[in-house]
């Protein structure tokens, strides 16, 4: 990489009104200001849910050990991991972050259609990332899981507010997420540079417009579920309460109704930013790029009808579970697509690998494993035995904090660079891409044994027979935490850099707009709009 | 095929000034957020500890910064270029996402009640499955329902008349047109309160129909409201001679919202008050 800049820009910073420091980043109008807000949030809501995630480790290393003062206490915190490392590290990075700092840049965009709703957008979110943390302090905490099944959701099971704190938390952030969703679907459609057709588009750009419709097609409906719950709970209504004639059915099809969608709310960006990693590294254009959008648009309209292959035991009939396995399998052929695309842009490429490149290459290897273990779960059968296993635990980690998250550091070491104009370490850089590899994957991979040997997962204690396994992951979880520290050190060691970065310091295969920028780019860009040959 | 070609695009300079609004920082949206967490948690806080002051303070945070960031909107519409051609479609584009998230808000109702009104085997806690549950008195579709009914319908027309008013440049019938559409809209509510008053089924402990319908019909009347609201400030401006025929983006805008609210209460009619009824509560 080279790490000259050339001057030919440094006129810009005239342009460059900084608003002062409340200003700036509390009234911000601005997508990169916000966007930094939103990567800084990630970082505190994933720092906080690993700290969880840890203590619940440590409380699995051994039988019978007493970390936790309750179950409900262990309860409470792995509600509180699920929902914090979903709502508040996950979607912030992806969609905040990574969307609101490139999408208008790479369709030549001065702004988002909307530059104050996107700070509201912000700016719920930490009040409800408070609310999630009164719902784990408040009274015995809130534990119904991150799923919210009534009965267990109710006023019964969690007397108290702190469930309901934990609810209004999701009304914050689900309506953030609306609003961002509004905000991107304008964007997109609204604000492309002359000559950008939909079908010219990068492909971030399309996983985030996809990612924006599953969200204002998906967040009101469970909207609608916790209000019911929350009504449920207070206002005396019965909708998910049998003796006054509800189904808690209703709130599993309700909540999975948003939930399935959500999952791949979680990964579509994370394809977007690896296809761009993939195919500048490999120094050519994406292999089938219009398969590869319309891979994306396909899992979202699919993504919609196979939700209830998460109640195969709920006690639907058997028809209903016939097709919902045909269609959740059915998008094993899309994400098939973009695996194999993936791959063919690589195949006889002249490949580069640079710290983001290996955060990608082990983001498709291990997404790879999670779909695998994503297919086998789909057998409404096999699924009868591995419901509420170990065996779930470890697929939808691999998916998603082998997959989301890994796509979330590519895209970090992708363009930590251009966001900051500061270089990360290389060798740190390389060495925490290994640790955090070996990490969840000693993490991660014993819980499928555990899972088919029958341990069931949100329980605070095990039988003796399960420690072996339990041990290794939880070594692989105290090895996560170290790569956790690593990421802190990388950050203040790229911020305090003195190494200036080129315009396109990844070279020829990086083509889209943000490479045409300076780094970091200037307050505002695309005073004149750029122009698709 | 130049798609094929993706990932070797080049860009050139266009020469082309950029055509987007580029909004001042602001200080609403901050006070926004923070005000509309204050409302959640103090309805939390009034529900467990009957406090109401938070959920007060909320919502008054949230009223006011809704008046300031749309009093600052139709500042910047009145300043000359920053409310472009593109910016008004921008506009447009926003509000059909945000009237699409809201059908879905109503699917999840929709969904609760047509998962016992089609299946009632799934109204648990009685031997004999059926809609409405056994022993529920309802209200009779053909007398205030359908009265509401004819209602929201002429109130789609009078806002079209007033919305063709400006269109023709005769500010008179768009202020007698808005005046009705806000008249009506006010009686609607007042039926409805009327009905509600008279339900034969409580809310609280009413059991599985009445929370159905109260949800179902009361989101839909808080969402008659929002509309009169909307129209309401669409009549005050059009008054004070705001808006002109080629411009009127808030009129369309709550034009708009008023059809999808009375589209959903068509639904609810149909669906709830009509198909869904048992044995008629008396007079």
């Amino acid at each position: 990489m080279t790490a000259t800049s050339d001057h030919a820009h440094d006129g810009h910073d005239h342009h460059d009104h900084k608003p002062g420091f409340f200003v700036r980043w509390f009234c911000s109008t601005n997508h990169k200001d916000i966007g930094t807000l939103y990567l800084i949030f990630a970082i505190i809501g994933g720092l906080t849910g690993g700290a969880l995630s840890i203590m619940m480790r440590a409380q699995l290393m051994h039988p019978d050990s007493h970390i936790f003062a309750s179950g409900q206490h262990w309860n409470a915190v792995i509600t509180s991991h699920g929902l914090l490392m979903i709502f508040f590290s996950v979607m912030p990075a992806l969609i905040g972050g990574f969307g609101n700092w490139f999408v208008p840049i790479m369709i030549g965009a001065p702004d988002m259609a909307f530059p104050r709703l996107n700070n509201i957008s912000f700016w719920l979110l930490p009040p409800a990332y408070v609310l999630i943390l009164a719902g784990q302090m408040v009274g015995d905490g809130a534990g119904p899981g991150w799923t919210l099944y009534p009965p267990l959701s109710n006023s019964t099971f969690q007397s108290g507010p702190a469930a309901d704190f934990v609810l209004f938390a999701l009304h914050l952030a689900g309506i953030s997420s609306l609003l961002g969703a509004i905000n991107f679907i304008t964007t997109i459609f609204n604000m492309r540079a002359p000559g950008m057709t939909l079908h010219r588009m990068p492909l971030f750009v399309w996983s985030m417009l996809v990612t924006a419709f599953l969200l204002l097609l998906s967040v009101p409906v469970l909207a609608g579920a916790i209000t019911m719950l929350i009504t449920d709970r207070n206002f005396g209504t019965a909708f998910f309460n049998p003796e006054g004639g509800g189904d808690p059915v209703l709130f599993q099809h309700l909540f999975w109704f948003f939930g399935h969608p959500e999952v791949y709310i979680m990964i579509l960006p994370g394809f977007g930013i690896v296809s761009h990693i993939i195919a500048t590294f490999s120094k050519k254009p994406i292999f089938g790029y219009l398969g590869m959008a319309y891979a994306m648009v396909a899992i979202g309209v699919v993504g919609f009808v196979v939700w209830a292959h998460h109640m195969y035991i709920s006690g639907m009939d058997v028809d209903t579970r016939a097709y919902f396995m045909a269609a959740t399998m059915i998008i094993a052929v899309p994400t098939g697509i973009k695996i194999f695309s993936w791959i063919a842009t690589m195949w006889g490429g002249s490949i580069d690998m640079e710290v983001p490149m290996m955060w990608a290459l082990g983001f498709i290897f291990l997404f790879t494993v999670g779909g695998v273990t994503g297919v086998v779960l789909s057998n409404a059968g096999i699924d009868q035995a591995l419901h509420n296993t170990y065996y779930v635990v470890a697929h939808f980690h691999y998916v998603l904090s082998l997959g989301a998250v890994f796509s979330m550091f590519a895209g970090f070491y992708y363009w930590i660079g251009k966001m900051s104009g500061h270089q990360y370490p290389n060798g740190l850089a390389k060495a925490h891409f290994w640790v955090t590899f070996i990490a969840v994957n000693v993490t991660f991979f014993p819980q499928h044994f555990l899972g088919l040997a029958g341990m069931p997962r949100r329980y605070v204690d095990y039988p003796a027979a399960f420690e072996g396994w339990n041990k290794v992951s939880s070594y692989g979880a105290f090895l996560g935490g170290i790569s956790m520290l690593m990421f802190l050190v990388i950050c203040f060691l790229t911020f305090s850099s003195k190494k200036k970065l080129a315009d396109n310091y990844w070279g020829e295969g990086a083509t889209t707009l943000e490479w045409t920028l300076t780094s970091p780019p200037a307050f505002h860009n695309f005073e004149e709009l750029p122009r698709l040959k | 095929m130049s798609s094929d070609n993706h990932g070797g695009e080049t860009y050139v300079p266009s020469g082309l000034k950029h055509p987007y609004h580029l909004v001042d920082p602001s200080p609403w949206p901050l006070t926004g957020a923070m005000g509309g967490a204050l409302t959640l948690f103090g309805i939390v806080i009034a529900a467990h500890f009957k406090n109401y002051l938070p959920l007060t303070a909320g919502l008054v945070i949230v009223l006011f910064t809704m008046f300031m960031w749309w009093r600052d909107i139709l500042k910047e519409s009145a300043a000359p270029g920053l409310h472009t051609v593109i910016v008004r479609l921008g506009l447009r584009y926003g509000m059909i996402m945000f009237i699409a998230s809201e059908v879905m808000f109503f699917v999840a109702f929709f969904w609760a009640y047509f998962h016992f009104s089609l299946m009632p085997e799934h109204v648990l806690g009685t031997d004999t499955p059926m809609w409405p549950p056994k022993g529920v008195l309802t209200f009779d579709p053909w007398n205030l329902p359908f009265l509401n009914t004819m209602i929201l319908l002429l109130s789609g027309t009078t806002v079209t008349w007033a919305h063709h008013s400006l269109i023709e440049g005769n500010r008179k019938s768009l202020v007698t047109g808005l005046a009705l559409t806000v008249a009506l809209g006010l009686l609607f509510t007042t039926c409805q309160a009327i009905e509600y008053s008279h339900a034969p089924f409580t809310f609280s402990g009413g059991g599985i129909y009445s929370s159905v319908f109260f949800l179902a019909t009361g989101f839909h009347g808080f969402h008659v409201i929002i509309g009169t609201c909307f129209l309401a400030v669409c009549l005050f401006r059009s008054m004070a001679g705001g808006m002109t025929a080629q411009r009127h983006f808030g009129l369309e805008a709550a034009a708009w919202y008023w059809h999808f609210v009375d589209v959903v209460w068509l639904f609810l009619f149909i669906c709830i008050y009509w198909l869904g009824h048992g044995v008629i509560a008396a007079e």
